[in-house]
């Protein structure tokens, strides 16, 4: 099982923002007992929704060498429930990106409807912690491709994304491996 | 300029967004890790509404001298030696060090930095 809670990237510039959609599915097994009779998508996941979509952003503005932690919800507000049916638009705004760490503010739109707002802080983390192993290089790329980063993606300056070199090895969909 | 008072008023928001504490626990004696409960995670939030609030910006070593704190040269059986001193003292001048000289374990220094010296750091910066 993977944990992926947005399915694909709409928008993606590099360093500044991103355009993701969630679409909320009946076939979905937790919403069948959130709530029994009353499906509802739980406010955690769109929080964890909303800190992929941001967290890809803040990865990828240090060419995913640096690891990146959510590190603090300072400021999370839900206005509507999203429903079986639903799609979610998130929304991450860079407020900061710095050395150690950024600072993005996140938004959820069902249609025109603000469905949810946050602030999230990411850390670089550093030191052992940088060290741990978490992702095996091909697991990423090909979550990254299924996101479509690279077919929407924009450099800073409005250039199409490149995928990083150290990448290029584990190319799956190329090398058909 | 901004005065003193404008200052500890601006920060106490500052600590207030950060930390989720209420406005009268934001004494300036009040010690920011270990009165008003903040966590490592929360320097980088507060460091971001300091410096959008004041236009500032800061360092990670201004406020956080790690460096110094680990390094064989300044640190003795987990305490700081004279040299580390005067080095966190050339630091951080805005930091009242009389309580940390009397005990300076290492351990106890997160604990020093209170409301007051933020604003005197802060001071320090934007004049």
């Amino acid at each position: 099982m993977r944990w992926f809670w947005f399915d694909r990237y709409l928008e993606f510039e590099s360093g500044k923002r991103a355009v993701a959609i969630k679409n909320v599915s009946l076939a979905e097994e937790h919403l069948h007992d959130h709530f029994p009779g009353a499906p509802t998508m739980p406010n955690s996941l769109i929080i964890e929704g909303l800190a992929q979509t941001a967290g890809l952003l803040v990865g990828e503005a240090k060419n995913f060498e640096r690891r990146v932690v959510l590190a603090k919800l300072s400021k999370a507000l839900f206005y509507l429930p999203a429903r079986p049916g639903d799609t979610l638009t998130y929304r991450a705004d860079v407020q900061e990106i710095r050395e150690d760490g950024a600072l993005v503010h996140c938004t959820s739109h069902i249609g025109d409807k603000l469905q949810a707002e946050a602030e999230i802080f990411f850390a670089y983390l550093s030191g052992k912690l940088a060290e741990r192993f978490l992702f095996q290089p091909g697991d990423l790329l090909t979550w990254l491709q299924i996101l479509r980063v690279f077919e929407v993606g924009k450099t800073a300056d409005g250039g199409p994304l490149q995928m990083p070199a150290k990448f290029a090895a584990h190319n799956r969909l190329v090398n058909g491996a | 300029m901004p005065s003193e008072a404008e200052v500890f008023d601006k920060v106490k928001t500052c600590l207030v967004d950060a930390l989720g504490v209420d406005d009268d626990e934001v004494t300036p004696t009040a010690s920011i890790m270990g009165d008003l409960g903040a966590e490592s995670i929360d320097w980088l939030d507060i460091v971001f509404k300091l410096e959008k609030t004041f236009g500032i910006k800061i360092s990670q070593s201004e406020l956080s001298p790690e460096d110094i704190l680990t390094s064989a040269e300044y640190v003795q059986d987990g305490k700081v030696n004279a040299a580390g001193l005067d080095k966190l003292k050339q630091r951080m001048p805005f930091l009242d060090l009389a309580k940390f000289v009397a005990n300076p374990a290492v351990n106890e220094f997160s604990q020093l930095l209170t409301v007051q010296d933020m604003v005197r750091f802060v001071l320090s910066k934007v004049n």
